[in-house]
């Protein structure tokens, strides 16, 4: 029994989706191989190799890798399928897009962002927006699954695997990347933040998400937002929390000028503890929050920043 | 340039859905269908490819049951040309889709196929990319932005931490994120005229394909409900209650 996790790193860093999803992996028992894929990842493998409980660091280095394509990956992650039991992968949009392609060259049925290992072929996945829990058996031979990284810890390190490197399988050269437009901030990640403040349409514009940048910087949290707040351009489509962009789980969540679809209730019920500003009493956030206050976000998010000042943050 | 779209028939996106008390799934009776969010993106960029002269002809494929022509004449009164519709009652699991769409795209050889990046119903999001592995081409998943030229496509790609712009060789498989268009409402004259558009029935033994499933649902369950806490009537009353809770 082996698992074979892959690693989402950017060559010099291992990002955290992977200590979270290093957590899933060793629920399944066997030995915790993982694959760092990437050109000039030296970094990042080292820093995978420091892990607690991974068993080897597979390092494959060459330009294909430098941003993870599909093809080549899933070719790669086909190539190194064969002694592995169980091929992990963070839900992360390199994960989701790689890894079912990998599946598919293994003739598997993929077990989609798992939130709970039962047993090593029994996992439970939320469906429809997180309003119903399934249990799934993979009667597979191979189990090919993505991890929900908000539903695990993640692993510290504490560990000294061996590093070996591997050799890389031809470029399928179907794909080449071009360009890339990453927002820029110093600022947590959504996805690993412990709070996060999020605005919605309520927010009426980019320019005022400025307030809310400001409370972020006194918390240390990061900021996220709904889907209309993306839609109508106030803030890029890495903000959007929910059922179809980042799911999150962190210790706070403030939402300002959100109402509280379902389908962004999917992207942070999970929250420990869950703030709404709303100026309307009947928004349905108020059904999850915690704390809710109703007032004009105009006034709160101001005197909120003031108020934090006055506690020295 | 042939366009093939894949339109999934899912519980409306606006519906509440129930999980029956038995533990044996969602209750599907007498809910609102619609075509999947992500596929109305989809249909509306094939069709967009077709008003700007650079498709020929738009296929709407569903696989499901008879209702599921209800999802493909939907996509025929937005404008696709033609509809598909593979016959089955049973659930198919995006493994088993991909390897029907894969048959229908061998009979029918279109030079891109669209699907939505994720049904909202089963939350899988893999079908794009299962069916581009199949036939060896090449994908560009959530996609925002398309433009073609000849026998190359560069895509804008919605990835975690921003905008990922690549090139893809043709044909190619996209999948639509939400960012890509803005879907048209059908008008009614158009659904007057869909009803006449043809749509085919198949079956997935038509494409040879092993639907047979992989995964066995061991049980369907409620969430856990998250109980509402308590309103807070000031900012400072916000923060102290924060305080105590030790998330600030
Ligand atoms: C396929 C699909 C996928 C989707 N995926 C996602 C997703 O991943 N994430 C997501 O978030 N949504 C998603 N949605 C959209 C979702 O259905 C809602 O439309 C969206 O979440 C609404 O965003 P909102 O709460 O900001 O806007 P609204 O629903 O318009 O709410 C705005 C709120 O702001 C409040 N407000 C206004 N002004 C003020 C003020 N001055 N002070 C205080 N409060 C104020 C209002 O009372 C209201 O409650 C998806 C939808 C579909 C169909
Ligand atoms: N039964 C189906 N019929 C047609 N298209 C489907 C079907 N199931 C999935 N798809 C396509 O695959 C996409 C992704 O679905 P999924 O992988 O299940 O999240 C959908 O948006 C559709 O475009």
């Amino acid at each position: 029994m082996a698992v074979l996790l892959i690693a989402e790193h950017d060559n010099a860093h291992l990002k955290d989706a992977t200590h979270k999803a290093l957590t899933a992996a060793a629920q399944l028992g066997g030995d915790v191989h993982v694959l760092v894929a990437g050109n000039n990842a030296d970094a990042a493998a080292a820093q995978a190799a420091k892990l607690q409980g991974v068993a080897k660091v597979l390092h494959v280095d060459a330009p294909q890798y430098e941003r993870p394509l599909a093809e080549p990956m899933a070719a790669l992650i086909v190539a190194l399928a064969g002694p592995y039991d169980h091929i992990v992968a963070p839900a992360t949009t390199n994960g989701k897009n790689y890894t079912p392609r990998a599946a598919a060259l293994l003739d598997v049925m993929q077990i989609s962002d798992i939130s709970e290992v039962k047993s090593p072929d029994t996992f439970v996945r939320l469906i429809y927006a997180g309003n119903a829990v399934q249990t799934v058996q993979s009667t597979d031979k191979k189990k090919v699954i993505t991890v929900r990284t908000a539903a695990f810890q993640a692993t510290g390190e504490g560990g000294s695997a061996a590093i070996e490197k591997t050799a890389a399988p031809a470029d399928p050269g179907l794909s080449s990347y071009q360009s890339e437009n990453l927002s820029k901030s110093d600022r947590p990640e959504l996805t690993s933040a412990k709070i996060i403040i999020s605005g919605g349409r309520g927010m009426q514009n980019g320019e005022n998400f400025h307030m809310l940048d400001k409370v972020a910087d006194k918390l240390g949290a990061a900021v996220g937002a709904s889907r209309a707040a993306v839609d109508a351009g106030f803030v890029p489509n890495d903000y959007q929390v929910g059922q179809t962009g980042k799911v999150v789980a962190p210790d706070l969540y403030i939402a300002v000028g959100i109402s509280g679809a379902i389908q962004h209730l999917a992207g942070m019920k999970d929250s420990k503890v869950i703030v709404a500003i709303n100026k309307d009493e009947e928004a349905p956030i108020f059904q999850v929050a915690d704390y809710g206050l109703v007032a004009d976000l105009f006034q709160a998010v101001p005197e909120l920043e003031a108020e934090l000042g006055k506690l020295g943050k | 340039m042939k366009v093939l779209v894949a339109v999934k028939r899912v519980v409306d996106y606006n519906v509440k859905i129930r999980v029956k008390a038995d533990g044996s799934g969602v209750e599907l009776a007498n809910v609102k269908m619609s075509m999947n969010p992500f596929d109305e993106i989809g249909v509306e960029e094939a069709v967009r490819l077709k008003e700007a002269g650079k498709a020929t002809e738009v296929v709407a494929i569903s696989v499901g049951p008879a209702q599921a022509q209800e999802t493909i004449r939907t996509a025929l009164a937005m404008g696709a040309d033609r509809g598909i519709l593979v016959k089955s009652d049973d659930y198919v699991e995006p493994l088993g889709i991909a390897k029907i769409l894969k048959g229908v795209i061998e009979a029918e050889k279109p030079d891109l196929v669209i699907l939505g990046k994720q049904a909202i119903d089963d939350d899988c999001n893999q079908t794009g990319q299962m069916l581009s592995a199949l036939l060896g081409w090449a994908q560009a998943t959530f996609a925002s932005k398309l433009e073609i030229n000849g026998s190359e496509a560069t895509v804008t790609r919605e990835i975690d931490g921003g905008l990922q712009t690549i090139k893809v060789k043709m044909p190619l498989i996209m999948t639509t994120d939400l960012r890509l268009n803005q879907p048209r409402y059908a008008s009614l004259p158009n659904i007057m005229k869909a009803k006449k558009k043809p749509l085919e029935e198949k079956s997935p033994a038509d494409y040879g394909a092993d639907v047979a499933p992989r995964l066995k649902v061991v049980n369907t369950a409620e969430p856990p409900k998250r109980l509402a806490g308590v309103k807070v009537k000031t900012v400072p009353e916000l923060v102290s209650k924060l305080k105590e809770a030790g998330v600030i």
